[in-house]
């Protein structure tokens, strides 16, 4: 299928959701990581202008403080529902996030299985309808089913973000062809969100037409975290030029690239 | 018995939110903190005339690394 290519550079080659633009295409995930310093070097690293944030009980013994940490580092703050498994729970984390974090953004989980953390859509679809009623820019967390992806977006969320694989999995792309599907149902834009395991899978799902990718255990799992968000934020980029770039089809059998013409005749 | 992020506390029926707060070490003024009373939000303006009543289950939430 061609599509329409515009020049541009990976540098200016920007996105938005909601009327916000990003330069950075790399959505990072906050979970995970050792320290708070380690954790503030890979968001360094990856160039992310977006990271995630849970809302949990208040640790009078914590040490540091993660918002104060991620003020310094410049970054918009993309608070999750992770851990709700109701609509109700999550419209409630939803509406105390904003209280917290002074944003209406919010990255909607609704888990329906604890094995395979995967969402429950009919939760999802009904807790999407009313933070959107409630004035909230919603980003879901869903199956990589394109039909519900449409859904999502009618009820007016900002965003979805299917997963490649059950979150933490590492399992990378599994169904690529509902990815790309998924891709063409909806205009909002698609952020991979869930399965990434390494650069490789990151790049993939831009070329597969995804707007950004979200990776957090991928980063912060990683043996050296730093070194992950670096390779990372590469891959989004290679993968986003490619994706626009018009790759040449698939074929079975080969096609020369050096002209036969003028080829020596030796008996 | 007012509960206090599912803990038993000692503070008293007719302590306003701040005054929980304070028992968790937080200023009203505290950076990225959402309070919940009830399963309700209770607002920041309000944390300082917020009644609590006397089984009052009280959620503090605050930033946490995730997702």
């Amino acid at each position: 299928m061609a599509l329409p290519i515009a020049p541009m550079r990976a540098d200016s080659d920007s996105f938005t959701i909601a009327g916000t633009t990003m330069r950075s295409r790399l959505l990072l995930g906050t979970g995970g990581f050792p320290s708070l310093g380690l954790m503030a070097e890979a968001i360094r690293a990856s160039g992310s202008e977006l990271v995630t944030v849970a809302l949990r009980r208040v640790d009078p013994q914590a040490r540091g403080s993660l918002i104060d940490v991620l003020a310094a580092a410049g970054v918009r703050l993309l608070p999750n529902t992770a851990g709700c498994h109701t609509a109700r729970d999550a419209v409630l984390t939803a509406k105390l996030a904003r209280e917290a974090f002074a944003t209406d953004w919010i990255k909607l989980e609704v888990i329906g299985d604890e094995d395979t953390l995967l969402p429950d859509a009919p939760e999802l679809l009904r807790a999407a309808e009313e933070l959107v009623d409630e004035g909230f820019t919603v980003l879901p967390y869903t199956t990589d089913d394109p039909v519900l992806a449409r859904r999502l977006q009618d009820v007016g969320c900002a965003a979805v973000m299917p997963l490649g694989a059950p979150i933490g999995s590492g399992m990378g792309i599994r169904n690529p062809y509902n990815l790309a599907l998924l891709r063409r149902a909806v205009h909002v834009p698609v952020v991979l969100d869930a399965g990434i395991g390494t650069a490789s899978d990151a790049a993939l799902a831009m070329e597969l037409g995804c707007d950004a990718v979200m990776a957090a255990s991928a980063i912060s799992r990683a043996e050296d975290p730093v070194r992950m968000a670096r390779a990372m934020c590469r891959a989004v980029e290679a993968g986003r030029l490619a994706s626009t770039a018009g790759r040449i089809p698939r074929r079975l059998y080969a096609t020369a690239s050096t002209p036969e013409e003028g080829l020596a005749e030796f008996r | 018995m007012i509960l206090l992020n599912g803990q038993s506390s000692d503070v008293p029926a007719g302590e306003t939110v701040a005054g929980a707060l304070g028992r968790l070490g937080l200023a009203v003024d505290a950076r990225g903190v959402a309070v919940a009373v009830d399963g309700e939000v209770v607002p920041r303006a309000a944390w300082e005339s917020f009644l609590l009543s006397a089984n009052a289950r009280v959620e503090v939430l605050t930033a946490m690394q995730g997702g």
